[in-house]
C-alpha cells in the first residue's frame, strides 16, 4: 500500500520527524475554512499516487491571498497520468539552504534493508550520482549508522545530529510499520541548520496489514477491488477491453503477454488462485461483469488438477443467470475436456486446447476494436 | 552455507541408506483445508509423510498420520530433517522456529501472504541455525517419480535431467508440461516462491544443481519484480556456469507499479522490469522464450 504524501507526513510526525506546517482541503468550503490561518507564501500540492507531480505542474507555489483559490481549483481538477487528487495539501513555505535524499528499503536480493541517501535531493533517486548505499543489520540501524552516513554526506555539527536523528526515527518508524520503503526526497536543511522532511513516500506491506489496525484508514480500494480480495482474487484493472482470468499469478501474467504480442488490449487481470470449483470461477465472471468497458473474456486454466466439467458449469450458470453476455475465450487443459466443449457448445464460450489457439481467435473478434 | 547445502541428500538420500528414497518428513499444519488435502496427494505420490502437526490437536491422527502439538514433540520419535509448512501465515514465523530448534533442515514454506517483517526473521533463525527454507509462497519442490512436499499436480512432471526453477507455481507446472511433453523430464522442479524475499533464490537454487552431473540443463522461470534474474546473470557470469540454460519472463506487458498478483511482482521504474531482465540474460547469451509454450524447443536447440 502506497501512501499518500499527507499520510506519510502524519507518520513522520507521530515519530517526531519535522515536517513543514501544513492542513488539507477537500473542497473549497474546506479550504475557506483555513484561509484565516494560512502564513504565505504557501505550497499547494496535489495528493496523488502516481510520481512526477513537479514535472506535471501538480505543485504550485502561491505567494499571496488571491492566488489560494484559482491555484486550488486548478489544482483539483488537474490529472496526473489518468490520476485526479482527492485532496489537496497546502504547506507553509519554508526557507531551504540545501536538499539531501534519504531512504530505507527492503533490499529484496539480500534479504536485508538497505539505506540510500546522497547530498543531491529533490531528484528521481535513478539519476543521482555519488550515493550513499549501506546495509542495514537484522537487528536494525544503530546511532554509529546514521552518524556514518551523516558524515559521508559531509554534514557536520547541528545538521549532521538532526540529519542522525531523523535517520533513526525513520528507521523506528519502517521496522514499526512494516514499510517496503520510507523516502524522505526532498529532505531539506535549513537556515538553522535542521532537517525537515519536504515529501514522504512510504509503501507499506500489504502483508502486515492484518496487525496494524491503526493503518487501516489509509486503506483506499474500489469497491470491486474490495470484491475480489474478499473472494480471495488477485485483481488489476488495466486499460483494455479484455479482461483474463485464470489461477496462478504468473499464468495470468504470462497470458497477459500473449495476448499484448497478438495486439490485443488487456482491461483486467484475475487471478484466482489455487482452487477451480465452479462457485470461483462464477465469483470471477462476477467481478468481471461490473466492468463495463469488457468486451471478451479470455480464460486460461492450468489443469492438472482441474475438472473442467466444473468451470464449464461455471460459464453456463453466468450466461444463464444473465450476469455476462460477452464471449467467453477458454483454454482449459484437465480431465472431462471432451464433456466441456459439448455442455458449452451451444454458448457463447467456446474451449480451446491451447492458449495461442484461444487467443489468435479472440483477437479477431470484431467487437474489440470499434 | 549454500555451497555445503544437499537438498538431493536431505530429500532423496544416498543409494546405501535404509530409507533412501523414502526419507521422513512432517506436515506442519496437517490439520487445515490445504494440509489435509495436499498430505493426501503428496502420499499417494510416495512421500513418506510420518507426522502432522497442528498446534491443540496433539493426540489424534489424520489418516493413520500421528499429530502432535509442535515439532518438537514429533519429532523426538522421527528424527525427520524435512518439513512442509502448510500453516496460515500469521502462524508461519513460530512455525519455522518450531521446526529448526526440533532438527528440521529443510523447511518447504508453502503460506502465501506472509509479512515480510516475519519472513526475515524466519530466514536469519534458520540460517543461523543450518537450516535452509524454500519459499515462502512456493509451490514446493519435487523430485518426480520419487518425492513432492508441496502443493503441485503430479502430472506434469516427470523423470529426467534438467532443472525447473520458477517464480510462480502454475508457471512451473505449465512449462514442466510442455517440457514433459516434448520428452525433456526433470530431475528436480522447484519453486522459489512469489515474494519479495525468498529462503532459496535463483542464485542458490543453482548452486543445488551446479555440480550434480545428473542435471544437464536448467530452465529459470522468471517474472517481473525484484533483482533475482540479474543478479543471477552476474553469478553465472562470475562463476562460469556451463550447463546450458533457458529462461522465460512473464509480465512483458504489466504496467509499472502495479502488483501484479504476486507480492513480489511490481515494477518501480526499471527496477524489476521484463526488459531489465531480459537485457541480461543477453549479455550471457541464455535464450529467453517468448511464451511457455517455447521453452523446450529453445533448450533442444541449445543440447545439439
Amino acid at each position: 500500500m502506497k501512501l499518500l504524501e499527507y499520510q506519510g507526513k502524519e507518520l513522520f510526525a507521530e515519530y517526531d520527524i519535522a515536517v513543514p506546517k501544513s492542513y488539507l482541503a477537500r473542497n473549497q468550503s474546506e479550504l475557506s475554512h483555513i484561509t484565516d490561518k494560512l502564513q504565505f507564501p504557501v505550497v499547494l500540492k496535489s495528493q496523488l499516487t502516481v510520481g512526477g507531480r513537479g514535472k506535471a505542474g501538480a505543485i504550485l507555489k502561491c505567494t499571496k491571498m488571491e492566488e489560494l483559490v484559482p491555484k486550488f481549483t486548478e489544482l483539483m481538477k488537474k490529472e496526473v497520468k489518468g490520476e485526479l487528487p482527492e485532496v489537496i495539501l497546502i504547506e507553509e513555505a519554508v526557507s531551504i539552504d540545501k536538499e539531501l535524499y534519504f531512504s530505507l528499503f527492503l533490499n529484496r536480493g539480500k534479504r536485508r534493508y538497505s539505506l540510500i541517501s546522497s547530498a543531491q535531493g529533490g531528484m528521481d533517486i535513478e539519476s543521482v550520482e555519488n550515493k550513499v548505499i549501506q546495509d542495514i543489520s537484522i537487528t536494525g540501524l544503530t546511532q554509529s549508522d546514521a552518524e556514518s552516513v551523516a558524515k559521508k554526506l559531509s554534514l557536520e555539527g547541528v545538521t549532521a545530529k538532526s540529519f542522525s536523528n531523523i535517520v533513526i526515527k525513520l528507521a523506528k518508524l519502517v521496522r514499526e510499520k512494516e514499510a517496503e520503503l520510507a523516502e524522505i526526497n526532498p529532505l531539506a536543511i535549513l537556515k538553522d541548520g535542521t532537517c525537515l522532511a519536504l515529501d514522504s513516500k512510504i509503501i507499506i506491506d500489504d502483508n502486515s496489514l492484518f496487525r496494524h489496525p491503526e493503518l487501516r484508514k489509509y486503506v483506499q480500494i474500489s469497491e470491486l477491488q474490495e470484491q475480489a480480495e474478499k473472494s480471495g482474487f488477485s485483481f488489476v484493472e488495466l486499460d483494455g477491453n479484455i479482461a483474463i482470468i485464470g489461477n496462478g499469478a504468473g499464468l495470468v501474467m504470462s497470458t497477459l503477454d500473449i495476448v499484448t504480442d497478438a495486439g490485443g488490449k488487456p482491461g483486467a487481470f484475475l487471478d484466482f488462485g489455487g482452487r477451480a470449483t465452479t462457485e470461483t470461477i462464477y465469483k470471477a465472471l462476477e467481478v468481471i461483469s461490473k466492468l463495463s468497458k469488457i468486451k471478451a473474456i479470455l480464460v486460461n486454466l492450468f489443469g492438472g488438477i482441474v475438472r473442467t466439467d466444473l468451470v464449464a458449469q461455471a460459464i453456463l450458470n453466468a450466461y444463464q443467470d444473465g450476469m455476462i453476455s460477452v464471449p467467453i475465450y477458454a483454454r482449459i487443459s484437465g480431465a472431462e475436456s471432451e464433456k466441456s466443449k459439448k455442455m458449452l457448445s451451444n454458448s457463447n464460450a467456446k474451449l480451446y486446447d491451447t492458449v495461442e489457439e484461444a487467443i489468435s481467435s479472440l483477437v479477431q473478434y470484431k467487437e474489440l476494436s470499434k | 552455507m549454500s555451497k555445503k547445502f544437499d537438498i538431493f541428500d536431505i530429500l532423496v538420500g544416498n543409494s546405501n541408506d535404509s530409507d533412501y528414497g523414502n526419507k521422513p518428513v512432517i506436515i506442519q499444519g496437517i490439520t487445515g483445508n490445504f494440509g489435509s488435502v495436499h498430505t493426501r496427494l503428496m502420499r499417494e505420490y510416495g512421500t513418506n509423510i510420518v507426522a502432522g502437526v497442528t498446534p491443540n490437536k496433539g493426540g489424534q491422527s489424520f489418516e493413520g498420520i500421528p499429530v502432535f502439538d509442535s515439532v518438537k514433540d514429533a519429532n523426538k520419535n522421527f528424527g525427520a530433517k524435512i518439513s512442509g509448512i502448510f500453516v496460515p501465515a500469521p502462524f508461519f514465523l513460530s512455525a519455522v522456529k518450531d521446526a529448526v530448534n526440533s532438527g528440521i533442515k529443510l523447511l518447504i514454506a508453502i503460506p502465501e501472504h506472509v509479512p515480510i517483517r516475519d519472513a526475515m526473521e524466519a530466514l536469519e533463525y534458520a540460517q543461523s541455525n543450518g537450516a535452509r527454507i524454500i519459499g515462502p509462497n512456493t509451490p514446493g519442490v519435487i523430485i518426480p517419480s520419487v518425492s513432492k512436499i508441496g502443493i503441485m499436480p503430479s502430472q506434469p512432471f516427470t523423470k529426467g535431467n534438467t532443472a525447473v526453477f520458477s517464480r510462480s507455481g502454475t508457471l512451473m507446472y505449465e512449462v514442466s508440461y510442455y517440457l514433459s511433453r516434448e520428452g525433456i523430464g526433470q530431475q528436480i522442479a522447484l519453486g522459489i516462491g512469489g515474494d519479495p524475499i525468498n529462503g532459496t533464490n535463483l542464485i542458490e537454487a543453482f548452486e543445488l544443481i551446479s555440480e550434480r552431473d545428473e542435471v544437464e540443463s536448467v530452465v529459470v522461470v522468471g517474472e517481473i519484480g525484484g533483482d533475482a534474474e540479474e543478479s543471477l546473470v552476474q553469478y553465472i557470469e562470475k562463476t562460469g556456469f556451463s550447463k546450458p540454460v533457458v529462461a522465460y519472463v512473464a509480465g512483458r506487458s504489466a504496467p509499472k507499479e502495479k502488483r501484479m498478483g504476486h507480492a513480489g511482482a511490481i515494477v518501480y521504474g526499471n527496477y524489476g522490469s521484463a526488459e531489465s531482465k531480459i537485457s541480461s540474460y543477453a549479455k550471457v547469451n541464455i535464450p529467453v522464450a517468448k511464451r511457455p509454450a517455447e521453452v523446450p524447443s529453445l533448450l533442444l536447440k541449445l543440447m545439439k
